[in-house]
């Protein structure tokens, strides 16, 4: 790779990376669909007098005491959540926003009564250390790992094991909390779990990627998966995906990035930061190209839609223009159609491009005009028009002059089942309410 | 209170039998005193004004929000012992659409205290699911994720996870709500059947003028029990007047209307 020097070092940054963001977006996932991504924000706060205590009664910075501290915190701020919500009667974020800021500030005076004895700096807090992580290996089957991969690996296999036993009973206590119950699945058991393990998994990951990762890895790697897919189990690997792609292109990112942004002197940036900003982008992708929910699709559907509107305008015109000379096959220009419809330079050629190859309209000399499908469809689309408008008229007292265009509206939405229907509703008239002929129907 | 519910002797195998139940909640109580024997394979209407606590006591007598006082049994037994005999139905708007999951997904929902712990979805229940929905309709809709369907599409979707719990008891929250005429009558049909099953079917109800078609016994509650019995003998104008504290004269003058009719 030009200009990139890719180590080892930076393969395990990767992989530290990844298994922390995996292991935060999978439970992540149910924080989603509950609709309580805070909670994410909350734990990660409020998990620090939990650290805090379990110090103060060990002693040291071990990893199991640290994980039962937090665990139990992070339990316990469900739970006060959960209380302060039913005896203050505030809703649940307020009560959630009360529960884990009072918490954080607690762990903050614990931490200062130890005397600053525990090596914890907000730099660390934040943003963590993942590009030290390589540093700290430990022997495993006589491989060197980084203990964060260790770590934060272990934590993800816990969690998904704990997704794959208790698929089921997350699902339904997700989904419908007081059914889940009713069948016997306690709810707020399956909830307390899945708190106590967030809260385990956002210690395991803190170390090394930081809170501001955690939150994000929390929350991206199920967002992006819910716009995606419309099945629990694909939006679950997704999440995965999301963060095995934002581990390396962060990193990748943080490499590859700061040379380029001229006058700086910068080598590296944080790929804590880099990997958030990676998530973040995939989340935009995902809002912008997503197959159902997307911007990008929803566009095309208007498009698309304008295109068809714009067929049929045409081809009715043509029809009419054809039955004013009494039946005589007319053509009109190009520039007639434009302003007749206020069509773009664009549209109009897309749109008649279209009619012609699929043999609807013929383009001559002198224009256009329709062909005898063509003829065909527009008679059609002039009958239903001008069935709207006696119906609308009859039935819904619309005043004449407004009569066209309610009746172009709903020209363009009507299938054949529908006309159909219509024209029995209001006995098969021969006249419009303007004088004019209805067209028979096809045969 | 001339009603036979409100006798003091309950029959020991009644499929809902509630004894002097209270229900608060911030300890401004909703239900008072609710004391009842639901009688077995009947179609039974709770109506009420808004506010009456109708869905309340269904939650209630669920365990899914907690009484100050009172018994409820269910066939003779507290309810912890017979969650399998009992299905329910809870509102539509209670659940979050959005949900990544399919109709048969959510159906198969009614089968997982059959299947218990941490099994897996076998395919025995599955196909339990698929019948379920066909019963109601829908087995055309089964792979649809649900926020695609139509509100009363929902509503049957909720009503064959009921059906595939395979229960003795039904609760429904409102299953009418947000439905049109057609699912209404699929929907009364379903009830039907499960009465001619034997099965026993309670029914939050909002619509007067279809009480005395729909269901044979009816509870008219507003925070206690005004009168509850065979619809014939407690769908009175005086009862509904209670009921409705004179409020809604129109729906009370409505009712009375549908009693002169029979």
């Amino acid at each position: 790779m030009n200009g990139l020097n890719w180590t080892d070092t930076d393969t395990w940054i990767v992989v530290v990376g990844f298994l922390a963001a995996a292991a935060c977006g999978l439970p992540g996932c149910y924080l989603v669909l509950r609709r309580m991504s805070l909670m994410g924000d909350a734990i990660s706060h409020a998990v620090l007098p939990g650290l805090a205590i379990a110090f103060l009664v060990t002693g040291s910075r071990a990893s199991w005491p640290m994980f039962l501290g937090a665990a139990v915190v992070g339990v316990l701020t469900a739970v006060f959540t959960q209380w302060i919500e039913k005896i203050g009667r505030v809703e649940a974020t307020a009560s959630l926003g009360i529960v884990f800021t009072s918490l954080f500030a607690l762990g903050l005076i614990l931490l200062r009564m130890t005397a600053d004895a525990v090596d914890l700096d907000p730099d660390c807090v934040l943003y963590g250390a993942i590009e030290l992580t390589p540093l700290d290996t430990i022997a495993l089957w006589g491989w060197d790992v980084p203990r964060a991969a260790v770590v934060n690996g272990s934590m993800l296999l816990v969690n998904a094991a704990f997704i794959v036993v208790f698929y089921k009973e997350l699902k339904i206590s997700s989904f419908d909390p007081q059914l889940a119950t009713t069948v016997g699945v306690s709810a707020s058991f399956m909830h307390y779990a899945l708190m106590g393990l967030i809260a385990a998994t956002v210690v395991a990951a803190f170390e090394s990627v930081g809170s501001i990762l955690v939150i994000a890895m929390i929350v991206v790697p199920g967002a992006v998966g819910h716009l995606l897919t419309d099945r629990l189990s694909i939006m679950l690997l997704i999440s995965v995906v999301v963060a095995a792609l934002s581990a390396a292109l962060g990193h990748l990112g943080a490499i590859a990035l700061p040379p380029l942004i001229p006058g700086g002197e910068f080598i590296d940036t944080s790929t804590a930061g880099m990997m958030a900003v990676a998530a973040g982008a995939l989340l935009v992708l995902a809002v912008a190209a997503g197959p159902r929910y997307g911007v990008v699709s929803r566009w095309i559907g208007r498009l698309r839609l304008s295109l068809r509107v714009a067929e049929q305008d045409i081809l009715a015109m043509l029809w009419r223009t054809e039955e004013w000379s009494g039946g005589a096959q007319t053509s009109l220009n190009r520039k007639h159609i434009m302003e007749a419809l206020a069509l773009g330079p664009w549209s109009s050629w897309a749109v008649l491009t279209g009619l012609a190859r699929r043999a609807l309209v013929r383009q001559d000399a002198a224009g256009f005009s329709l062909t005898r499908a063509g003829r065909d469809q527009a008679r059609d689309l002039v009958r239903t028009h001008r069935l709207w408008e006696t119906y609308l008229a009859r039935y819904l007292h619309v005043p004449i002059d407004q009569l066209h265009l309610s009746a172009e509206r709903l020209e363009h939405a009507t299938d054949e089942r529908l006309q159909k229907a219509l024209s029995e509703k209001i006995g098969s008239p021969r006249l419009d309410p303007q004088g004019k002929q209805i067209p028979p129907a096809r045969d | 209170m001339a009603s036979s519910a409100r006798t003091s002797e309950h029959s020991a195998n009644a499929p809902l039998s509630i004894h002097d139940m209270t229900v608060a909640y911030h300890r401004r109580p909703v239900l008072w005193d609710i004391d009842f024997d639901a009688p077995q394979a009947r179609l039974i209407g709770i109506v009420g004004p808004n506010g009456a606590g109708k869905s309340t006591l269904i939650k209630a007598a669920l365990d899914l929000v907690p009484r100050v006082s009172g018994v409820v049994s269910i066939y003779g037994k507290p309810y912890r012992q017979q969650r399998r005999l009992v299905g329910y139905v809870p509102q539509r708007e209670s659940v979050d659409w959005d949900f990544p999951v399919n109709a048969r997904d959510v159906v198969t929902m009614g089968r997982y205290g059959q299947i218990g712990w941490c099994r897996p979805v076998t395919r025995r229940h599955r196909a339990a699911a698929m019948e379920a929905l066909d019963r109601v309709g829908m087995a055309d809709y089964a792979r649809r994720q649900i926020s695609q369907l139509s509100g009363g599409q929902q509503q049957r979707v909720f009503l064959a996870r009921a059906l595939a719990q395979e229960a003795e008891l039904y609760l429904m929250d409102e299953p009418f709500a947000g439905v049109d005429a057609a699912t209404e009558q699929a929907i009364m049909a379903i009830l039907e059947d499960l009465k001619h099953a034997g099965k026993t079917v309670l029914v939050v109800h909002h619509d007067l003028q279809t009480v005395s078609d729909y269901f044979d016994w009816l509870i008219l509650l507003n925070m206690r029990i005004v009168d509850a019995g065979p619809t014939a003998d407690v769908f009175t104008h005086d009862n509904l007047h209670k009921t409705y504290g004179g409020k809604l004269t129109l729906l009370s003058e409505a009712a009375d209307l549908i009693a002169k009719q029979r």
